[in-house]
């Protein structure tokens, strides 16, 4: 069970973790703005040389989907459990 | 080659399987181990060329095309079948991996068969064995499910020999599978077409995978969400590469997927909108058609097996162990499960195509053949599904299971725990696949139907690191942000299974109201206008006969039924008394002879 031990080690420093995780977006989004590091010659459209283009279209269209899923869901396609028992 | 002998590997698979109730006790999981291995092994060192031909009517059959494309397709199932067989080596019932084994000899037979005519008895195999693994769960629902998944398969199934048939007779007899004309279309190639598209749950062909898949036993899921769907993978890579309408409805399906993921509670038919999903990101590159979108697509079938299997074995884990698949059941696992959860996340991580892990290097070549192909919209669309599959089985499936509240009820907190040895193995083995195709590119790239074209794509660019890393983790950040608003609810989600299984009812409302009504109604008009108006002039006429005609000719008629009447009132009908009279005057008859004689 040290693995276990390991997961609540981190769970009680959920803030450092947190923190950290969040300087490490913003290192990649950093690097990403660094022509010499990523190289961007295999971008498809212009639109992929905006730097961190791919973190906004991530973080959008996470949010997107979820919120579209919803109000599809609440559109009656979510129904009770014994809906087909009925 | 004909008439050479040449082993299928179904065919180890299925003696395998029928000899398993003789094999001893202490023997059988010695049994289980190594007749899947011996598959593998016959896959692996079989060389390339037609084999097995058979002749057969006026056909001859072709159970052995072994190529490059049969090939990837055969090693991959051949492994899964170790894996899955390993996953359930402690399940007792031989009934199930029976089942399991002639299922996934259907789905090789298929793979390597040279003729439509075989594919289709393999195709039908396949079903008909795989609805087992359904019902073996032995829940009322699962009987249900099991009867929709069959009756659907074998539609489809008639609509693929329709075709066969139609395609047979255009073709003056010719059965080879080879390629469609997928320009023009003959309505033969249409029709096996459709039946391809059910067997890969393209919609609206799709609502049976969730479905069943949800409901399959612990083990037989891990079969049924690789061998299936795969297979129609490949066969649409093999008749109909490059087929337009395939892209559209490759990407419709990734998006449909990720979008009924989101509403859903139950962890497996979370997973099995996913295999959806990520079916989708196949059908696309088949119909793409380049070199790069074909061995994209065969990548990532390779891929998916393996991670879908191991993210399956999680979340059977989880119902096996707890007996409970339900987010709003679970929560909080991570003290009992910690490495059930490892497992599952390498899966998920592998799914969603993190870097190092199997998804990176196989769903990449997809995206990268549409953007070559300058087909934006086909590109960003996936991106956006991908999005998706890091959310759900990245994010929320790990978190709502192993963190998160808990919702466990105290029976079910008590029964978790980790499982046994041969689900962990068979998880590992799963897991470390995962990493090493990740890892090291050119064990799944030297497979693929074209491994020159393979060799030249390098997934590890700055690039392309950067893209996918940007995507995933800001995800992450999208999904902790509106973590309230994915917090599971007992509901379930209609899908077009509504159709069929309103439909049914509908049609036994119809019977037992409607038809009933109008066959009760026919009825009494039969009898109110025919049989009483019938009876009358019968009557009449033996009135008439009787009145007219005998009276006319000489009474010979009445006379006799006079006699008879009186006769009829003579006899009062005790038995015993007329037995005795009928002695006493056979007796005195004797003695009369007697004294005469």
């Amino acid at each position: 069970m040290k693995l276990a031990r390991f997961i609540e080690f981190l769970r009680n420093r959920l803030r450092t973790v947190v923190r950290l995780c969040l300087g490490v977006l913003a290192l990649l989004v950093l690097l990403d703005a660094i022509p010499g590091l990523v190289d961007k010659e295999h971008a498809h459209t212009t639109a992929e040389h905006f730097p961190g283009f791919w973190s906004i279209f991530g973080f959008v269209g996470c949010g997107v989907l979820i919120i579209v899923s919803k109000w599809f869901g609440h559109a009656g396609i979510m129904q009770r459990e014994d809906y087909y028992d009925r | 080659m004909i008439g050479d002998f040449w082993v299928h590997p179904s065919l180890i698979l299925i003696l395998g399987a029928l000899l398993l109730p003789l094999v001893p006790a202490r023997l059988r999981q010695g049994w289980l181990l190594i007749v899947p291995l011996l598959v593998f092994a016959r896959i692996a060192t079989m060389s390339q060329g037609a084999f097995g031909g058979v002749h057969f009517l006026d056909w001859v059959l072709t159970f052995g095309r072994v190529d490059a494309l049969s090939h990837v397709f055969g090693y991959i199932m051949g492994l899964m079948c170790v894996v899955a067989t390993l996953y359930g080596l402690h399940v007792k019932e031989n009934a199930q991996h029976i089942a399991a084994w002639i299922y996934v000899a259907g789905s090789l037979g298929v793979i390597y068969a040279g003729d439509l005519l075989t594919l289709f008895v393999f195709w039908e195999l396949m079903a008909l064995s795989s609805v087992f693994l359904i019902w073996f769960r032995q829940r009322p629902q699962s009987l249900g499910a099991g009867f929709r998944y069959l009756l659907v398969h074998l539609t489809g199934g008639v609509a693929l020999l329709a075709g066969i048939i139609l395609h047979s007779q255009a073709t003056g007899g010719n059965l080879a599978f080879t390629t469609f004309d997928v320009t023009h279309p003959t309505p033969a190639a249409w029709l096996i077409l459709s039946g391809f598209l059910l067997n890969a749950a393209v919609p609206p062909l799709h609502a049976w995978l969730p479905d069943a898949y949800a409901e399959g036993t612990f083990n037989g899921s891990i079969f049924l969400c690789a061998f299936t769907t795969k297979t129609a993978v490949y066969a649409l890579c093999r008749g109909f590469p490059g087929m337009e309408i395939l892209v559209p409805l490759g990407v419709a399906m990734a998006l449909y997927g990720v979008v009924y993921a989101v509403l859903e509670n139950d962890c497996r038919r979370l997973l099995a909108y996913h295999i959806i999903s990520q079916v989708g990101y196949m059908v696309a590159g088949v119909g793409l058609g380049t070199q790069m979108a074909i061995n994209g697509a065969c990548a990532h079938a390779f891929a998916h097996i393996l991670y879908k299997g191991l993210l399956f074995m999680g979340c059977g884990a989880v119902l096996h162990m707890t007996g409970e698949s339900k987010f709003t059941a679970l929560g909080g696992l991570w003290k009992k499960m910690p490495w059930t959860f490892v497992f599952t996340l390498i899966g998920g991580l592998s799914i969603s195509a993190f870097p190092l892990f199997s998804g990176f290097v196989s769903k990449s070549m997809i995206v990268a053949a549409s953007f070559e192909e300058h087909r934006l919209w086909v590109g960003f669309l996936l991106m956006l599904a991908s999005v998706g599959t890091f959310l759900h089985t990245g994010l929320k499936v790990p978190y709502f299971i192993w963190f998160g509240k808990s919702h466990c009820r105290p029976e079910t907190w008590e029964r978790a725990k980790e499982p046994p040895w041969n689900m962990n193995a068979a998880m590992v083995i799963a897991s470390a696949l995962c990493i090493f195709i990740g890892c090291y590119t050119p064990y799944l790239y030297n497979l693929l139907p074209d491994p020159e074209a393979a060799r030249n794509f390098h997934p590890y660019t700055s690039y392309h690191l950067s893209e996918t890393l940007q995507l995933l983790l800001f995800t992450a950040v999208g999904f902790f942000l509106l973590l309230k608003k994915l917090e599971p609810t007992p509901t379930i989600s209609l899908d077009l299974d509504l159709c069929y299984r309103m439909g049914g009812r509908a049609f036994l409302w119809l019977a037992r109201k409607p038809i009933q009504f109008v066959d009760t109604c026919v009825g009494e008009i039969y009898r109110v206008l025919g049989l009483l108006p019938l009876m009358l002039t019968s009557r009449l006429v033996g009135v008439f006969d009787n009145r007219v005609i005998d009276g006319l000719v000489d009474g010979f008629a009445s006379t006799i039924r006079g006699v008879g009447s009186r006769l009829r009132v003579a006899q009062r009908g005790p038995v015993q008394e007329n037995l005795t009279l009928v002695f006493a005057v056979g007796i005195l008859l004797i003695l009369a002879l007697l004294y005469l004689v």
